[in-house]
């Protein structure tokens, strides 16, 4: 172990993070021309002169972008300004046709927010700088030719949202909780998709360290583009490290962009000196400004879905379900969905929950991407799994045969009835069947019987298992049980 | 009976409508006309024949269905005019008088040229400007020399040089330009034309390449206030397809102007910041001669004061040069336009492409632009410009609530000497001192002719009206020019 | 204000224009001289005035959100100086 990661783990510093997050925002349109903003498509298929930055062009403001990042701003408890302006950031780069941004600076439409998130158990609250308006630019393909990179304007003018937060967060795993906490508020909005392998969100991290009890900042890096969990939590901790590193050695932190390489687990300088930005920020001339009058924010507000916290909160009163498990449930919206499609088809929200929780989201996890949960990909639906619990709380299987069922669910998709009926799954609680077994097992364990007798009560189980066995885990486990103990005690 | 070249828009246009003439013959005598005229003035960067052909007989066969119920014909069917190269045009050559630009073939039309299309105008070509606007002589366009059809050895003005010229020697009945900080008003002057500049956002900006992007503005030139009238309305009105455009009603201008316009009780307003030193004495005799005829028609003069005129030129050159930084950032080799050095890397692409693309005056004020954005520098010169931009503004409000109208030269001189001023950038600069206020507030400016100086050359007078209220400026134009005959004095195009 | 000569390389590199030396020389003069020109403005005390950045006074308006263009990538690339398919090439990009 490193010296500064010693030190640092002992409490001579105290990380110091802000998080920039770029939300894409889910309107069939860019924000300024009419060209598709969907994802994936042939290379400049979905552009037109104006993200072309044709000469003479002009960009007008779709309406929907700006309903989406009201709702952003209802959602982050935020203030939204009525009167906000445009401005281009310029520089120059292959995928940024117009050779600007545009953006918004000096006035944003949206400040002042908060938001909270969980993290193991406990809830922090991270306060929001601002949220503002902006588009994407471009891609540029770099390794289909040795000496000549490819550039498609498909993203070119896509709508995003830039929710900047205060440098509030303390580590990697907050910084990644924080994230997981925006996606699932922005999902919850359905005001973008939060596909993070395809680039709908992604961050670029703050990050400093100062000594522990200081007030002022310490010098910053930048770490551009981070697209998973996974990578915010690496990319901070080993920034973390380098930071500390370099100021043990009594060196000083360069203010620069970093790029986290996730090949070699190392954040990397991005831009040299020289190359220090100096984007000329100027108002937009080509856009007059937005007015968001109240008319608008409560039209808006007034179409609000039900958010993750309050959901929780409804989970916990209405389906007497324990603020944990509220919150696992909640934690996106298709999940809480899920659960409340199948406690739809079977009432017994309890027993679904811990199914949901226990083996649904296992199976989730597994087939879904690095980080994420994908119901989409499920073999089977909620109801299935009502289903499931209905044929156990009317006694038709056990919960052991249930763990069977539900794995030849996984496997086949198909409703568990069937598979109940296909494999003869079905409980034993004929009293009279039962007490043939229990016979025959106390007949071929004389020995064990006479121990037993004698006060090896531990042995019990022995029986129960033995019966169980011959049943083929069909037998009702009640009945066994007051079965066994009345020939054995009897 | 007058050569047809020679006819004013409104005189050609109820002729067309009469059947006396065809559109054809009228593109005929104007083509005819170019090919004569050409070799002197240098006008047009390109001439589109046989598009004007094609659309002047397009335009016969709509005339000949009028009265019918497929009749859809407007003032401007059938009348040949031209564009300055900073309008795209679909499938024509667009270059903004720039080699940046010297291959570009644009896929769709400006909206001015759209509704100039709609209405069965007829495109004669594309007409040279300095390069993308900046000037005030004409004399940066990368590509030729145009010079004043009234003396050959005389600069057109700028930054629209042919749009006037082409007017002036009859080239073409009416033609467009663009206005952002004088370039129709300073040329219409210079060539002895009517030139209008309307209200920032009356006529839409999109698919016209833009210099200053809150301050360019399109507008007509004809030889008659009536014909630039007519170019107006065709062009003006809300475009969806700019932010930027006023949503407001198009009066019929022409139709308002009528045939017996009158400035009874119309209160003129002379700043007299406008009548300084430096003023030419031809022009200011000419000028207030103008103005005593308007009195003598039944307006009223009343003294305005516009005390922040000194600081126009200099918040000007901010706000223009800023915003054309940003906006000529596009010009980078990768998408269009010409390409340089991309064998040294993508740096260097970007570096020699715009380098050599570019010319004199168009990097002087890339770089002037940049410079007053760029870090430490904001505040003490773009947001300092912004801000006496306000009180440029306040001094018009303060001026028109005495006055419906204001009159002034629209240039201190006369067309002065090709390459007179050239080595000089900050001399050419205040030939748009009396223009450019008015681009820094957003209102309609008008010039026309008011007579010629000792050396023959014509003088404007310039009019400025209230936001919106082109009209005004139009009518008072027209009882003028009805009662004088300025507009009807012709270059020879002697050398 | 004090213009040298490092200042132009520096806003040149800003503005990607790669200027010859004389081209330096002559900038430097140039802007020197119209920055002190404008530099008057200074004269006037505008601490309490408002910035005009839009002489209209209108709020930006809006376009639905319909999906109205896009699907022709031949015109997009048909000016480009060099392409590949229907994407534009460019020197490759070091980052
Ligand atoms: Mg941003
Ligand atoms: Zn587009």
């Amino acid at each position: 172990m490193s010296a500064a990661r010693s030190y640092y783990q002992e409490g001579g510093f105290e990380t110091v993070i802000g998080l920039e997050v770029h939300c894409q925002l889910a309107t069939a349109s860019k924000l300024f021309c009419g060209c598709s903003a969907a994802f994936g498509a042939g290379a400049n298929e979905h552009t037109c002169p104006v993200c072309l930055a044709m000469p003479g062009v002009l960009p007008v403001l779709n309406r929907c972008a700006v309903d989406y990042a009201i709702r952003a701003a209802l959602a982050t408890d935020s203030t939204i300004n009525t009167n906000s302006r445009w401005a281009r950031k310029n520089y120059f780069y292959p995928d940024l046709p117009k050779a600007y941004q545009i953006t918004q600076y000096e006035q944003p439409y949206c400040e002042h927010g908060r938001v909270t998130f969980d993290l193991d158990g406990t809830e922090h609250t991270v306060r929001l700088t601002r949220i503002h308006m902006e588009e994407d630019a471009g891609k540029s393909v770099h390794d289909a030719h040795a000496s000549w990179s490819l550039v498609d304007l498909n993203r070119a003018g896509v709508p995003l949202l830039e929710i900047v937060s205060e440098p509030e967060l303390r580590s990697g795993a907050e910084a990644s909780a924080y994230m997981r906490k925006m996606r699932s508020l922005v999902r919850y909005l359905g005001i973008s998709d939060g596909n993070m392998n395809e680039g709908s969100m992604r961050c670029d991290a703050n990050v400093s360290l100062r000594k522990r009890g200081a007030t002022t900042l310490g010098t910053r890096a930048e770490i551009k583009n981070l697209n998973s969990f996974r990578s915010i939590e690496r990319a901070i901790a080993y920034e973390i490290e380098r930071q500390a590193e370099i100021l043990l050695g009594g060196g000083a932190i360069v203010q620069e962009t970093r790029l986290w390489d996730a090949d070699r687990g190392v954040t990397r300088s991005m831009r040299s000196k020289e190359e220090a930005h100096d984007y000329r920020y100027f108002p937009e001339p080509d856009l007059l400004p937005l007015v968001i009058d109240d008319a608008w924010i409560e039209r808006a507000r007034s179409e609000l879905p039900e958010l993750p916290d309050a959901r929780r909160g409804r989970f916990v009163t209405s389906y007497g379900l324990s603020g944990y498990d509220s919150g696992v449930l909640t934690a996106s919206k298709e999940l809480a969905d899920w659960f409340e499609a199948a406690v739809a088809a079977h009432d017994n929200p309890k027993a679904l929950a811990n199914w949901i929780t226990s083996e649904v989201l296992r199976i989730a996890n597994e087939s879904g991407a690095e980080g994420e949960t994908d119901f989409s990909q499920l073999p089977f639906a909620p109801e299935h799994l009502a289903a499931l619990v209905r044929l156990i709380d009317d006694g038709t299987i056990s919960g052991k045969i249930a763990k069977t069922v539900f794995s030849k669910m996984v496997e086949s998709g198909d409703d568990p009835a069937a598979i109940v009926a296909r494999e003869g799954l079905v409980q034993v609680t004929d009293e009279g069947a039962i007490t043939a077994i229990v016979d025959s097992v106390v007949a071929a364990n004389t020995a064990k019987v006479a121990e037993y007798k004698s006060g090896k009560d531990k042995l019990f189980g022995f029986f129960v298992g033995q019966v169980m066995k011959e049943s083929q885990g069909k037998a009702n486990p009640a009945s066994v049980n007051r079965l066994l103990k009345e020939r054995l005690d009897g | 009976m007058s050569r047809l070249d020679e006819l004013s828009i409104e005189e050609a246009s109820r002729r067309l409508a009469s059947r006396e003439i065809s559109s054809r013959e009228l593109t005929e005598a104007c083509l005819a006309r170019i090919e004569v005229t050409e070799p002197k003035v240098g006008s047009f960067l390109e001439v589109t024949a046989q598009l004007a052909r094609q659309q002047a007989d397009d335009a016969d066969r709509r005339l000949a269905a009028t009265g019918t119920r497929t009749s859809d014909t407007t003032a401007l069917t059938g009348i040949p005019i031209a564009l300055k190269d900073i309008f795209l045009t679909k499938d024509v050559r667009t270059t903004c008088a720039s080699r940046i630009l010297e291959n570009f073939i644009p896929t769709f039309d400006a909206t001015v040229v759209a509704r100039l299309r709609r209405a069965g105008a007829v495109l004669l070509g594309k007409l040279n400007m300095d390069e993308f606007a900046m000037g005030s002589s004409c004399e940066n366009s990368a590509m030729q020399l145009t010079r004043n059809p009234w003396k050959l050895d005389r600069v057109p003005g700028g930054s629209s040089g042919g749009s006037a010229t082409c007017v002036a020697a009859h080239q073409a009945l009416g033609s467009f330009g663009t206005d952002t900080g004088g370039s129709i008003r300073l040329p219409a002057a210079f060539c002895g034309v009517a030139g209008i500049k309307p209200t920032y956002g009356r006529v839409s900006r999109y698919g016209v390449i833009a210099f200053a992007s809150s301050l360019d503005q399109v507008g007509p030139m004809a030889s008659t206030t009536r014909g630039a009238a007519l170019l107006l309305q065709t062009v003006a009105g809300k475009d969806p397809l700019d932010s930027t455009s006023i949503d407001a009603p198009v009066p019929d201008y022409a139709g308002a102007i009528g045939t017996a316009p009158t400035v009874k009780g119309l209160r003129i307003g002379i700043p007299r910041e406008y009548f300084v030193e430096g003023l030419d004495a031809d022009v200011e005799a000419a000028v207030r001669a103008a103005i005593g005829k308007l009195q003598d028609l039944g307006a009223t003069i009343v003294e305005v004061t516009l005390p922040h005129t000194e600081y126009a030129v200099a918040t000007y050159y901010i706000v223009a040069t800023a915003e054309a930084s940003s906006n000529l950032g596009r010009y980078d080799g990768v998408r269009y336009g010409r390409r340089r050095g991309e064998e040294q890397g993508l740096r260097d692409m970007y570096g020699e492409s715009r380098e050599q693309g570019f010319g004199a005056e168009v990097k002087r004020r890339i770089m002037l632009g940049t410079y007053v954005l760029s870090a430490g520098y904001y505040d003490a010169y773009y947001s300092k410009a912004m801000r006496v931009r306000t009180l440029i503004r306040r001094d018009f409000e303060q001026a028109f609530e005495r006055c419906d109208v204001i009159a002034t030269p629209t240039a201190p001189a006369t067309a002065f000497e090709i390459g007179s001023r050239t080595d000089d950038p900050l001399k050419m600069y205040l030939s748009d001192i009396l223009t450019i206020s008015v681009n820094l507030a957003g209102l309609p400016g008008m010039s026309i002719p008011c007579g010629l100086d000792s050396a023959g050359l014509p003088i404007g007078l310039q009019l400025i009206g209230k936001p919106l209220d082109e009209l005004t400026l139009l009518r008072t134009a027209a009882a003028y020019e009805d009662s004088c005959h300025w507009h009807r004095v012709s270059a020879e195009l002697k050398p | 204000m004090p213009l040298d000569e490092n200042e132009i390389r520096r806003v040149a590199v800003l503005a990607r224009l790669h200027l010859g030396e004389d081209e330096v020389a002559r900038l430097t003069g140039d802007l020197g001289r119209i920055l002190g020109f404008v530099g008057k403005l200074a004269e006037l005390d505008t601490s309490d005035i408002e910035p005009t950045s839009h002489v209209v006074a209108m709020s930006t308006p809006y376009r639905e959100d319909e999906v109205t263009t896009g699907g022709d990538p031949d015109s997009a690339i048909t000016n480009a100086p060099r392409r590949d398919g229907h994407y534009f090439v460019v020197p490759r990009i070091i980052e």
